[in-house]
């Protein structure tokens, strides 16, 4: 192998002008849908439909549809809403962290990751809301004066996860939309349909890629990158002490913050794969999102798969070297008790198949690719079911142990985030550019001065 | 206004980075200050060649960021120090490391709110769809693939065919002349607008009286509320009389009530034998029962001094010859059964509180009738001569 290491990767392939590039990126919204655009957003829709009608039973005749009983009371809901908030990290880690870092290949990723870090918040907010079995009550969350004189209880991790949960959504939200504005003002000066022209209007406040405008407006994306870095792990680390903030055993552990960041980044980059190889082909953006990327990217699910492959040794270590037998007790039940087949679904989904990421030709490989990342998406949901329900299946009190098993419904609704997070996906590829016109404009070849003149500059 | 348009600047456009860099910087040495470069994308080095000043947003941000860290832990400190203190997980009140993360989420909210809502709306003046430079060719052209410059009108050293002459000379792609848009810019009084803001308002005011005053207050689901059961002076459908409360069925004896063998007659032959000792605690519960449901007619001394001012007839002294021959039986039944103008009292007052009450007049009728000797006999027993 000869790689030339001394030389950045460009950022975006095949030597493309800026008009082509707006061209290949504004394509799908020119367009009118295709057949297999709307395939694919009737299957997403029929599941987004099934968990609808599920949710709606569950509203309907009680939270007793579900598996959910004692001594298993965190079940499906709490397993999905941390899934799901770890699907979103990726997201902001690509916008944020590695705009931080300078790393150019960020531009052609980072609106999609944004995009279904937000769209994976949203799936994530559902299911605490409905655990309570009382959603509409759900306003006694914020602290309002109100008629009980009663306030929230600031100091429990679970209120905590409100404020975490709400702040990582407004901010992605904003941060997503502050991205966006140069590109519906892009969108609305390419556009000749009226009706077009006056909602790219509206969303691009009349932006006018003046450079008075630009110098604040990167002062502005760096201050929000600045402040979504620490956001990011603040809000996985507060969905941890959820767990560890208790004193269940397996729960109660110093290592869940960073395990958990870990382990969010892990699966969001997997998720973000799953996603970004149909759309790099369905839309023709393979110069854009080059292999290249997706290289990356399987770099990053390699070395996070294998902090997470620490972080559950270190569990069983620190089990054994605390000498506490409740804790050994604990971890030998995961590995060997009745939910073994779970724990060893995800020991080796995350720790053992990313490792074929040591090999060039795997990371580069695009089927072989799509086989490990999707086994990654299965194996980070296992983690976090290992880690909830093996806890509580078996508790202090032996007379309470049970087998926790999920009925069809929670499967129903589980099946349906998958369908609002798709679905939602699907109609975000045809309505906004799905890749940032402007970031990858200033990343092409030939689009920053050469500063050949001879004369100086900063 | 007259007819005549009104011009806003000269714009020109170039094909590359490098000349864009050139263009600014001939412009801004040639003394002209109101000018805008209009490009697809941030270009580097750009901010130097048109001497612009250093971005002050981050003072926003720092600003917002502490009052964001402020407000956090003044609620917090408010809330849960000073107006409900509750002991939470054996935590102080002003628990601060439990405090650190809402602190943290809100100085990250306003801190990044207030960044962004400042930028657009102040630095950027944003939202401006009426802008003299939307829908020219210019602005398409540089939101695509060129590099434009602007030299507004209003630069003190505006002229329109020099500024032509001095971009003609940097050799441009296009120049173009750019007019204000003819008509008033915001036609604030527009039927329309106000059509608009008014149902804003309504749409606002609605949602926010519907979720405040309903929908948070909201049960959706009653039906532990609803059950078929009965509740106490409500009606009821399960009996035929639709009432929810029932007499018992005749010859139902409640738990511990023991039928009284002579009730209704007015004077009875022989009546009960007093089952109990007048002991301290007999004479105490007899004393509270006298003073609840005796003295208000008989007095605190039973002298048939009533407290009721003559609304109900006074009753004769227990202190009586006629009274104390009573047999203890005969008080019982007559606090049972009633006489003349007394009513029973056997519903109110249970059978070992009467007996208590019966013991409770024995003493009063002998504290009313004591002798020298008894007073003797009391203090001997108390061990004291306070008498003598």
């Amino acid at each position: 192998m000869n790689i030339d290491y001394s030389q950045e990767i460009p950022a975006v392939a095949g030597r493309l002008t800026l008009a082509q590039i707006e061209e290949l990126v504004a394509k799908p919204m020119d367009t009118k849908p295709d057949k297999k655009f709307f395939i694919a957003l009737t299957i997403s829709g029929s599941l987004l439909m099934l968990g609808a009608v599920m949710i709606g039973l569950s509203f309907y005749y009680g939270t007793g549809l579900w598996g959910n009983n004692q001594p298993v009371g965190w079940a499906f809901p709490i397993v999905n809403f941390v899934f799901w908030v770890g699907i979103g990290h990726a997201g902001t880690l690509i916008s944020a962290i590695l705009f931080l870092l300078r790393q150019k290949w960020r531009t052609g990723i980072a609106r999609f990751a944004e995009a279904m870090t937000i769209f994976a918040v949203m799936c994530a907010g559902i299911f605490p809301v409905i655990h309570t079995g009382r959603p509409w009550l759900a306003g006694y969350l914020l602290p309002y004066p109100n008629q009980h004189s009663l306030w929230v209880n600031f100091t429990s991790p679970l209120l905590w996860d409100v404020f975490a949960v709400s702040t990582y959504f407004t901010v992605s939200l904003v941060f997503w939309y502050v991205g966006l504005i140069p590109d519906f003002a892009t969108m609305r000066d390419r556009t000749s349909s009226k009706l077009r022209k006056t909602i790219y209007s509206i969303f691009s406040l009349g932006w006018r890629h003046s450079n008075r405008h630009w110098t604040h407006y990167e002062k502005a994306y760096m201050l929000l990158a600045g402040f979504a870095t620490p956001l990011v792990l603040s809000v996985h680390t507060i969905v941890s002490f959820d767990f560890a903030v208790s004193i269940l055993p397996g729960w109660h552990a110093t290592i869940f913050p960073p395990y958990f960041v870990a382990g969010a980044i892990f699966s969001g980059f997997a998720m973000v794969v799953t996603v970004l190889v149909f759309v790099r082909k369905i839309f023709d953006l393979q110069h854009i999102i080059t292999i290249d990327h997706l290289e990356r990217m399987n770099k990053i699910i390699l070395s996070t798969g294998m902090m997470v492959g620490y972080a559950y040794a270190m569990e069983f270590f620190i089990a054994w070297y605390s000498g506490n037998p409740i804790e050994s007790f604990v971890f030998i039940n995961r590995a060997f008790g009745p939910y073994a087949w779970a724990y060893w679904i995800m020991v080796s989904c995350n720790v053992i198949f990313p490792q074929f990421f040591w090999f060039r030709k795997i990371r580069r490989s695009i089927p072989l690719m799509m086989i490990i990342v999707i086994f990654v998406n299965v194996g980070m949901w296992f983690e976090r079911f290992v880690i909830t329900v093996t806890s509580l299946s078996r508790d202090f009190l032996p007379s309470s142990w049970a087998y926790y098993k999920p009925t069809l419904v929670d499967g129903g609704i589980l099946l349906g985030s998958f369908g609002l997070f798709f679905t939602l996906v699907i109609l975000f590829t045809k309505a906004l550019p799905v890749v940032s016109i402007s970031e990858v404009k200033a990343v092409a070849d030939g689009a920053q001065p050469t500063h050949h003149g001879g004369e100086h500059h900063e | 206004m007259n007819n005549e348009k009104k011009l806003y600047g000269i714009a020109a456009t170039f094909k590359t980075p490098d000349e864009i860099i050139k263009a600014a910087k001939t412009t801004s040495s040639a003394g002209y200050i109101s000018f805008d470069i209009n490009t697809p994308y941030p270009v580097h080095g750009m901010d130097g060649a048109m001497k612009l000043k250093p971005s002050k947003l981050g003072f926003v941000t720092l600003i917002m960021g502490l009052t964001g860290a402020s407000i956090a832990l003044l609620l917090m400190f408010y809330t849960m120090s000073i107006e409900y203190p509750i002991v939470i997980g054996g935590k102080p009140f002003f628990a601060l490391p439990a405090f650190i993360p809402i602190t943290f989420e809100l100085t990250v909210l306003l801190a990044t709110l207030s960044t962004v809502g400042t930028m657009i709306a102040l630095f950027f003046r944003l939202p401006d769809n009426k802008h003299p430079l939307h829908d020219t060719e210019y602005m398409k052209s540089v939101s695509n693939d060129k590099f434009g410059l602007v030299i507004e009108s209003e630069d003190e050293k505006f002229n329109e065919t020099e500024v032509l002459n001095f971009l003609k000379k940097l050799n441009p792609l296009t120049t173009e002349l750019v007019y204000f848009p003819q008509e008033e810019a915001y036609p604030i009084l527009q039927p329309k607008f106000l059509l608009f803001l008014i149902s804003v308002a309504i749409v606002v005011s609605g949602g926010t009286y519907f979720s405040l005053n309903k929908l948070l207050i909201i049960t959706p689901f009653n039906w532990m509320m609803d059950q078929e059961k009965v509740i106490p002076q409500k009606p009821s459908d399960i009996f035929a009389d639709g009432r929810g409360m029932q007499l018992p069925v005749n010859g139902t004896v409640a738990r511990g009530f023991i039928p009284y063998p002579y009730a209704g007659q007015t004077n009875p032959v022989e009546v009960l034998a007093n089952p109990t000792l007048p002991t301290k605690e007999n004479l105490e519960l007899g004393k509270a029962k006298f003073f609840t449901y005796c003295s208000p007619c008989h007095g605190y001394f039973a002298d048939g001094d009533s407290r009721l001012r003559g609304q109900f007839p006074n009753p004769p002294t227990l202190h009586s010859k006629r009274a104390k021959d009573f047999s203890d039986g005969m008080i019982y039944h007559i606090i049972t059964n009633g006489q003349n103008v007394m009513p029973s009292y056997s519903s109110q007052i249970t059978r070992d509180e009467r007996w208590a009450i019966v013991n409770y007049v024995r003493v009063l009728q002998r504290a009313k009738n004591a002798s020298d000797q008894d007073l003797i006999d009391m203090n001997k027993e108390a061990g004291s001569n306070v008498a003598n």
